[in-house]
């Protein structure tokens, strides 16, 4: 049967239950749209045997009528889930040879619900970067890219990989992680869906940290349904993450429904932010008149310290990740760079392990951390951190919701921004505030740019409702109606 | 205890406090799952999280929070409701992580209390600043293969309380005093062993001087693994009068860190103000706020045991024993639980002189703890008895319990196997007495104009009869029969 590898996760759940389609077929179409879209450099590692052994058992499953949640489903993990016996990277030299000999909650989680492994996909190097192109194993090429242009463009970051084999037609579904946008800009740049949960939702355990207030684990699919179910498998407490919530996780895909009469859905003003492209604002205006006409009430909503957002973040995260790279130090696993003594064998093994984005954040962090400047830099992004999330349960006693774009542009091309890291760093400015806050966030493609670039609209919900902002982000799906497929995408 | 050290140009008084590690009894380490025991196979207790695994996350153990809040209440300490682990950045190969798990800014404990009592009799208040929880970190072992270090990490991340004393200590024998008393206390609650040679307890001195009738604090050092009772003083009084002679010489001390040699006796340079890591501390995200409730604060008040002082003043109210007795005694609580056991029903000032003089000097010579002693309380109790009964003599009961001591006999088979009771019987001594009478003329004679002989007189008698018989019997009957009054 041709085609398998374009089937959702709900579509391809039902041809398997049927028995319409086994398991093993859908992994091969699959594994053969992977190696067909290698151009793409979306996978780190790709799970072929693997793959293959565990849809042999999901048919196992299956034909005993045993079928789990996501019995012989196949998907793609970001390569910064520790995989048991499978290499982990975190794309970076430091972990290039690393295979991790326990698994990651989440993934676990997959696992025990008959999911598929299919390989490990590309991202920023340690989940630094807003493009994909800090990889050490190579950048990503978004599948959007028009065909002969070159470079190619960039498909958002960190999750970059991910994002692309989706959208590409790779693999139906992929995990991501969400440190400051991480799988929302390349949900959006990618045309496809992507959830951050409420931080405390997924277990971090076993998750390579960046920046452990804000990391969190989401799902990446092409419709929000899909998204709510890969999610859905993800979520719950985990004793082993002591910021994990106790708390039940709602059947997302059962309460699935795009209804939002009567919602009161926030438009933030300080969001219209300078330089926004026009067709990005029209694009937001499209929404909320998407969202009025299916019965909700739009309110204008103000969340002041929006501008301090960015700059907060890029004090928190460094500071946490200069802390949590530190055990990257070539002693016990990783790359190791002999010296002329232990400093040396320090300085060396670090200084060739990581790349340049990584090591400059190493150095923010390490800075705003040092004595003398702890008060004025970290200590006082704390505070207006605190703030910030004051601003949002004031709005959330208003509304339901909020609408926003994702990011305050389309893809660009690979290397656009890699030499002006500020730049590079505004593509985060409408997801960072909800990594700060802890939110559950979701972005929805709701359009093409018209240079033909998909755009994405951001829902952002209170702590623990991302039932709400599924249904919202239904209804945007409804009226988006959004099914261009891109240039990239593989046939099988 | 006004200790100075006279210098050549006047006379320095010693401000001096102590920094102490004690490693928390617990099965677990403080944020793995990993097992704490001493003297494992190198790398043997070691999980993921504490060998800084990519990934991994640490999980509070909740004994330790007790064992830690137990230590605040028995150093009558305000204990934090809120307190909050914090990340301490260096970087160590015997540290995997590349920061230690340490709280900084807000502690589990904070302003406490430690009564010494001095030798003169008088008591002494030392403050308590504060006791926190940290991860220890693993053992670098340099030298066991040629040109490298090797590293065990199966110390890493074993539950510690840093217990931080006010700069209250004037003299270097009151540090020792502290320590034995933090010790005890420590061993009271079951929260530390106190074992200085196994590494559970380590105490570092931040140590200076300043001139006597001078209030600011002079400049001070570090002194670094102090790990001894025997040291701890030596080390201190030789870093004061190092500071001393070089004040007086016209030097300054510098801020620094020094480490104690206890083969030679001094404290040298390890490293300055300036080699001083910034550790860059900060609230690990990892980890949430810890916070008590009162439930539990007050349940493990009430889990608390009778501590020293209590005991001591009870023992001196109920037991009438000295000061000094009581305080030998409730040193350590097996020992003061041991008095009491031998105490009870029997004459209390004689049960402390029997633990004090002869129990405790037996276990030394035999290097035994109180827990290891081979007699226990009852056995100890049925030598007491023979002595009340007045069927042994107190020279016998010694003899008694030697063998008690060291074969673990019962004391009443022993003197039943031996015949050691005591003759009471007149008719059995009185013809030893005769014949002794008979066969030294020349001291009976003696013994009219010097009564003080009459001790030869019934030491003859003893030794005749191998100690058995009753001395108030042979000193009557010679009495009578030399006509004494």
């Amino acid at each position: 049967m041709s085609g398998l590898n374009r089937l959702g996760l709900i579509e391809a759940r039902e041809l398997l239950r049927r028995r319409a389609i086994s398991a093993v077929e859908l992994t091969q179409s699959c594994l053969a749209a992977m190696e067909r879209g290698r151009r793409l450099n979306a996978f780190i590692t790709e799970t072929p045997e693997k793959a293959l052994a565990m849809a042999q058992a999901a048919d196992a499953r299956l034909a005993r009528g045993e079928g789990r949640l996501l019995e012989g489903l196949p998907i793609a993990v970001k390569d910064l889930f520790c995989t048991a016996g499978v290499r982990t990277t975190a794309a970076s030299r430091m972990l290039a040879n690393f295979v991790p000999f326990y698994e990651s909650t989440v993934t676990a989680k997959l696992w025990a619900e008959g999911a598929v492994l299919l390989g490990k996909t590309n991202l920023d190097e340690f989940a630094m970067g807003s493009s994909n192109t800090t990889s050490a194993f190579g950048p990503v090429i978004n599948p959007w890219t028009p065909p002969g242009a070159s470079p190619g463009l960039v498909p958002g970051g960190s999750s970059g990989g991910s994002a692309a084999a989706v959208a590409a037609f790779l693999c139906p579904a992929a995990t991501g992680t969400d440190t400051g946008g991480s799988i929302r800009q390349p949900a959006s740049f990618c045309g496809i869906v992507g959830i951050k949960p409420t931080y405390g939702r997924c277990s971090r355990w076993g998750i390579v940290a960046f920046a452990s207030s804000l990391d969190q684990a989401g799902a990446f699919a092409r419709s929000v349904a899909d998204a709510a179910l890969l999610l859905q498998a993800m979520s719950g407490f985990d004793p082993k993450d002591s910021t994990s919530a106790d708390l039940p996780v709602p059947d997302w895909p059962a309460s699935l429904a795009p209804r939002v009469r009567g919602l009161k859905i926030g438009i933030p003003k300080e969001y219209r932010v300078p330089g926004m492209p026009a067709e990005i604002e029209a694009l937001w205006a499209r929404g909320a008149e998407w969202l009025r006409a299916q019965g909700a009430e739009i309110v204008e909503v103000s969340l002041p310290l929006t501008r301090y957002a960015l700059p907060t973040y890029y004090i928190v995260a460094p500071a946490e990740a200069s802390s949590n790279l530190a055990r990257y130090d070539g002693m016990r696993y990783g790359l190791r760079v002999a010296g002329r003594d232990l400093v040396d064998t320090y300085k060396r093994s670090r200084g060739e392990g990581f790349g340049a984005e990584v090591r400059r954040r190493i150095l923010i962090g390490t800075y705003v951390l040092s004595a003398g400047y702890y008060d004025a830099y970290y200590l006082k992004a704390q505070k207006v951190r605190r703030k910030i999330v004051d601003d949002f349960r004031r709005v959330f006693e208003i509304c339901d919701a909020l609408l926003t774009p994702t990011a305050p542009s389309a893809a660009f091309r690979i290397g656009e921004k890699s030499e002006d890291p500020v730049s590079m760093y505004l593509n985060d400015v409408f997801t960072v505030p909800v990594n700060l806050a802890g939110l559950p966030g979701i972005s929805v493609p709701a359009g093409l740019s018209r240079e033909g670039l998909p755009l994405g609209l951001q829902v952002i919900g209170r702590p623990w409702d991302e039932a709400t902002i599924f249904q919202v982000a239904r209804a945007l799906e409804e009226a988006a109606a959004f099914t261009a497929v891109p240039p990239g995408a593989v046939e099988v | 205890m006004a200790w100075t050290i006279r210098g050549r140009t006047g006379e320095w008084e010693l401000v001096c406090g102590l920094e102490i590690h004690a490693q928390v009894i617990s099965k677990a380490k403080l944020f793995s799952g990993a097992a704490t025991t001493f003297g494992a196979e190198p790398n043997t207790q070691v999980s993921p999280v504490d060998a800084g695994m990519p990934g991994m996350l640490p999980v509070l153990n909740g004994f330790c929070v007790e064992q830690a809040v137990k230590t605040g209440l028995a150093l009558e300490a305000e204990i934090n409701k809120v307190s909050i682990f914090e990340r301490k950045n260096y970087f160590y190969p015997d540290l995997p992580q590349g920061y230690q798990i340490s709280q900084y800014q807000h502690p589990i404990v904070g302003r406490g209390r430690v009564i010494l009592d001095l030798p003169d009799g008088t008591t002494k208040e030392i403050g308590i600043v504060r006791l926190h929880l940290e991860q220890d970190a693993g053992k670098s072992l340099h030298g066991t293969r040629e040109g490298v270090t090797l590293v065990d990490l199966n110390r890493c991340g074993v539950a510690l309380m840093e217990i931080v004393t006010a700069p209250d200590i004037r003299a270097p024998e009151e540090a020792a005093l502290f320590l034995k008393k933090l010790r005890s206390l420590l061993r009271y609650v079951g929260t530390c062993d106190g074992n200085m040679e196994e590494g559970s307890l380590r105490c570092d001195a931040n140590v200076s001087v300043r001139r006597v009738g001078e209030t600011r604090l002079g400049t001070r050092c570090e002194i670094k693994n102090v790990n001894s009772m025997r040291f701890i003083a030596k080390a201190i009084e030789y870093e004061a009068r190092r500071q001393v002679e070089l004040l007086e010489s016209g030097g300054v001390v510098e801020q620094e860190t020094r480490l104690f040699d206890a083969s030679k006796g001094e404290t040298r340079s390890m490293r300055s103000k300036e080699e001083a890591h910034d550790y860059r501390y900060f609230p690990d995200p990892d980890l949430l706020p810890l916070e008590l409730d009162d439930a539990l604060i007050e349940r493990l008040r009430r889990e608390l045991p009778e501590l020293p002082d209590a005991k001591k003043a009870r023992f001196m109210r109920e037991y009438g024993l000295s000061a000094y007795d009581a305080g030998v005694l409730v040193a350590e609580r097996a020992c003061a639980d041991y008095f009491e056991a031998l105490a009870r029903g029997r004459d209390a000032k004689q049960a402390a002189n029997w633990v004090i003089n002869e129990l405790f000097g037996a276990l030394a010579r035999r290097g035994l703890d109180i827990e290891a002693c081979p007699l226990p309380p009852e056995a100890l109790g049925e030598i007491l008895d023979l002595i009340a009964e007045g069927k042994i003599s107190g020279k016998i009961a010694k003899e008694v319990f030697q063998e008690a001591f060291e074969t673990g006999a019962r004391p009443r088979q022993i003197v039943e196997a031996k015949g050691l009771e005591q003759v009471t019987d007149a008719a059995a001594i009185e013809p030893i007495v005769d014949r002794l009478l008979a066969d030294n003329p020349a001291q009976v004679a003696n013994v009219q104009k010097n009564p003080k002989v009459l001790g030869w007189f019934v030491g003859q008698v003893m030794k005749a009869t191998g100690g058995r018989a009753n001395p108030e019997l042979v000193n009557t009957l010679l009495r009578k029969k030399l006509g004494l009054s």
